[in-house]
């Protein structure tokens, strides 16, 4: 395999670490560091800050899991670099 | 050789068989809730919960036997992405769990649940930085990849001894889990209900090693899912909360607000001379105190246990056992779900079972009530007999007030369906689901640390010629060995199940997480910085918690005993970097090696046997 596929390949699967993990970064610690703030506002009945500590930041932590891996999936085998199925 | 649980056959049947076993089981819930009806005492419906389904996963523990090393250490390579995702998530889902979480949330409230969110979101770490890099590597434990990458046997050594730090204190804790349920349940004495949980433990992973654990903790999943679940949803429906309890009980926090104000809370003086173990609540459920050190905090525990759940070695390993890189990675993505079904549930049956207790409307209710009313009640009377609930009329006025009211969380999971006048047959359940989870963590653990010992330190280090049946007789031996040790430091008592099980989260964090982390995506980084790192990280976490803990040190900006991992973590980053970069790079085949880990295609850097 050619140098050029190695770094390119390498340079998308690092800005899409980078990508995951902002959005891993804000629901683990911003939207909690403003909990008490959070909780004045009501979403289905829920105090947010609550909410996002006891469901919502899960919720968001399973989907963009799912969404990493597609997305790894497809940097692999556009760079030809995907194991065979 | 090869018992039934193996070969392309059994793997194609995979869903079949766990479907059948699933429907058994609920059949056998179902003969249990007959018998009840029938006149069956509710001792004996509790024993026959809890050694059926042991007998099960020895069963599956027995057929799933092998002499391959590959086998033993990686279950053949061949676990679909889906069933890992099973047997990871009761891997990963301990005793506390299953049985403290909810009591946790109960009386922590908005503060507690930074475990809930720390406990999730490190599976992202572990598939973007760790296990599809791991999995490309093709080690059988944790310490083989910082020994290969390394270089040279004093990382390898070095690796062992942070798991066996960190699995250690998880594993005491876990084993004391299975012996207090089995002690319960079974009605025998906590000191020999230990090594009961240790026999049914060691059955489900001697004889097969890796590929035994791994069916039994799918089996162990589908148990402790569906006694988790089945009550609450119950009980919901029952007491008129929703269909998906789940989804609805904001009102319920609300009004548990409301309840809070009702009944005085934080303005009541503190009450003394409650039993170890018990308190009364003092926490606002929802409510944030919105200080910047309350803050601070939550997101360095939510940081502790999520940086400590990417450097777990039993969670690690789970993910070395997939037939490809790619199936490694959807199966952290099915672990988080699998996970994530009983952490989202937590906090809703902590909420109910808050409300049931707390609002005077409700028949449930004993808060502002009359404490004979109150202690005629057979729940009271039955928990408050084991000492795991209690009474103290501090101001004489014969009306039970929130801060005269004392339990243990662990009731909450535990004495919740009995609060809410469910039959007993959904309480056996619940005591073989605390089993299942308890005993399928334990697993893991366990082989973790007899693996890093026979494999890293036994054949890589001392006897590298020994032959594929002595290894794996000494890695049996050493399984034995170590269940022993946990079960009699288990049987000493020492630590509540929840500092043991967080501090397990810090010690990895601290000496592991960098040297992995930095040795797939920093090729710069080299043997020496990863013996400083680790070496740093262990011994600078371990001297703060010895000194908040035990040494009289005032916590530094509230890093407490929970969160040592803070002090940890950047001793280790810090001196792996700067002493990778005071020392030559890695040569030209270690990073060769590096480039190598980052492509899923291709052979695995390590041989499939080695």
């Amino acid at each position: 395999m050619d140098t050029s596929t190695r770094e390119d390949h390498w340079r998308r699967t690092k800005s899409l670490m980078i990508v995951t993990l902002t959005i891993w970064f804000i629901f683990s610690f911003v939207v909690h560091w403003f909990a008490s703030s959070l909780n004045s506002v009501t979403f289905f009945g829920w105090p947010l800050g609550f909410y996002m500590a006891a469901q919502g930041s899960e919720i968001v932590f399973v989907i963009t899991l799912f969404w990493f891996v597609k997305a790894q999936d497809k940097i692999d085998r556009d760079c030809g670099v995907a194991e065979e199925d | 050789m090869a018992g039934k649980f193996a070969g392309s056959t059994f793997i194609e049947n995979l869903p079949k068989i766990y479907g059948m076993y699933t429907g058994g089981f609920l059949v056998f819930v179902l003969l249990m809730a007959i018998l009840e009806q029938m006149g069956v005492g509710a001792d004996t419906i509790g024993i026959l919960f809890v050694a059926f389904t042991i007998v099960i996963y020895a069963g599956i523990g027995v057929l799933s036997r092998t002499m391959a090393v590959d086998a033993y250490y990686v279950a053949g390579r061949q676990v679909p992405a889906v069933f890992n995702g099973m047997a990871t998530a009761a891997d990963w889902m301990s005793g506390a769990s299953f049985v403290a979480m909810a009591g946790g949330i109960y009386f922590g409230g908005h503060g507690y649940l930074a475990f809930v969110v720390g406990w999730t979101g490190g599976y992202i770490l572990v598939a973007s930085l760790m296990a599809p890099y791991l999995r490309k590597f093709g080690c059988y434990t944790v310490p083989d990849f910082i020994g290969t990458r390394y270089g040279g046997n004093l990382p390898r050594f070095l690796g062992v001894v942070v798991l066996a730090v960190a699995s250690f204190t998880y594993v005491t804790a876990q084993i004391n889990a299975t012996g207090t349920i089995a002690s319960r349940a079974l009605q025998i004495p906590f000191e020999v209900g230990v090594w009961f949980g240790l026999l049914g433990i060691l059955l489900c992973s001697m004889l097969g090693g890796m590929r035994a654990v791994t069916w039994t903790q799918v089996a162990q999943y589908i148990v402790l899912i569906i006694a988790y679940l089945v009550p609450v949803f119950w009980m919901s429906n029952k007491q008129g909360f929703g269909l998906i309890p789940q989804f609805v009980y904001g009102d319920a926090v609300q009004r548990i607000g409301e309840l809070e104000t009702l009944h005085g809370l934080g303005t009541l003086p503190a009450v003394t001379g409650a039993v170890g173990g018990l308190s009364a609540l003092s926490k606002p459920f929802a409510a944030a105190s919105g200080t910047a050190l309350e803050s601070w905090k939550f997101v360095t525990l939510v940081a502790c246990m999520m940086l400590g759940t990417a450097s777990l070695p039993h969670i690690l390993m789970r993910y070395f056992t997939t037939p490809s890189v790619r199936a490694a990675r959807q199966s952290v993505a099915w672990s988080l779900m699998f996970i994530f079904l009983l952490y989202f549930t937590a906090p809703a049956l902590a909420t109910f079972t808050k409300l049931q207790i707390l609002d005077p409307n409700l028949a449930t209710g004993i808060i502002g009530k009359s404490i004979a009313d109150v202690q005629a009640l057979e729940w009271i009377q039955k928990w408050s007999n084991v000492g795991f609930a209690q009474i103290i009329d501090a101001n004489a006025d014969g009306i039970l007030q929130l801060n005269e009211f004392f339990m243990r969380g662990d009731i909450v999971v535990l004495a919740t369906p009995e609060i809410a006048g469910l039959p007993y047959v959904i309480s056996g359940l619940v005591a073989a689901g605390g089993m299942a989870a308890a005993m399928s963590t334990a697993d893991g653990l366990l082989l973790a640390i007899a693996n890093a010992l026979s494999h890293d330190l036994y054949y890589k280090i001392i006897d590298p010629q020994a032959e594929t049946k002595k290894r794996l007789l000494v890695a049996r031996v050493l399984l034995l060995a170590i269940g022993a040790a946990g079960a009699f430091v288990a049987s000493l008592k020492l630590t509540s199940i929840l500092g043991a099980v967080a501090w397990a989260f810090d010690f990895a964090c601290s000496g592991l997480f960098f040297p992995i982390v930095l040795g797939i995506w920093w090729k710069r980084a080299n043997r020496q910085g990863a013996i400083a790192g680790m070496i740093g990280g262990l011994v600078a976490g371990t001297w703060y918690l010895y000194m908040v803990r035990w040494g009289g040190m005032e916590p530094w900006i509230g890093i407490d005993h929970l969160r040592f991992g803070m002090i940890g973590m950047p001793v280790s980053l810090v001196l792996m970097v700067v002493v990778s970069l005071m020392t030559p790079e890695p040569d030209a085949e270690t990073q060769a090696m590096v480039d190598e880990i980052r492509i899923p295609s291709g052979d695995t850097v390590l041989g499939s046997t080695h």
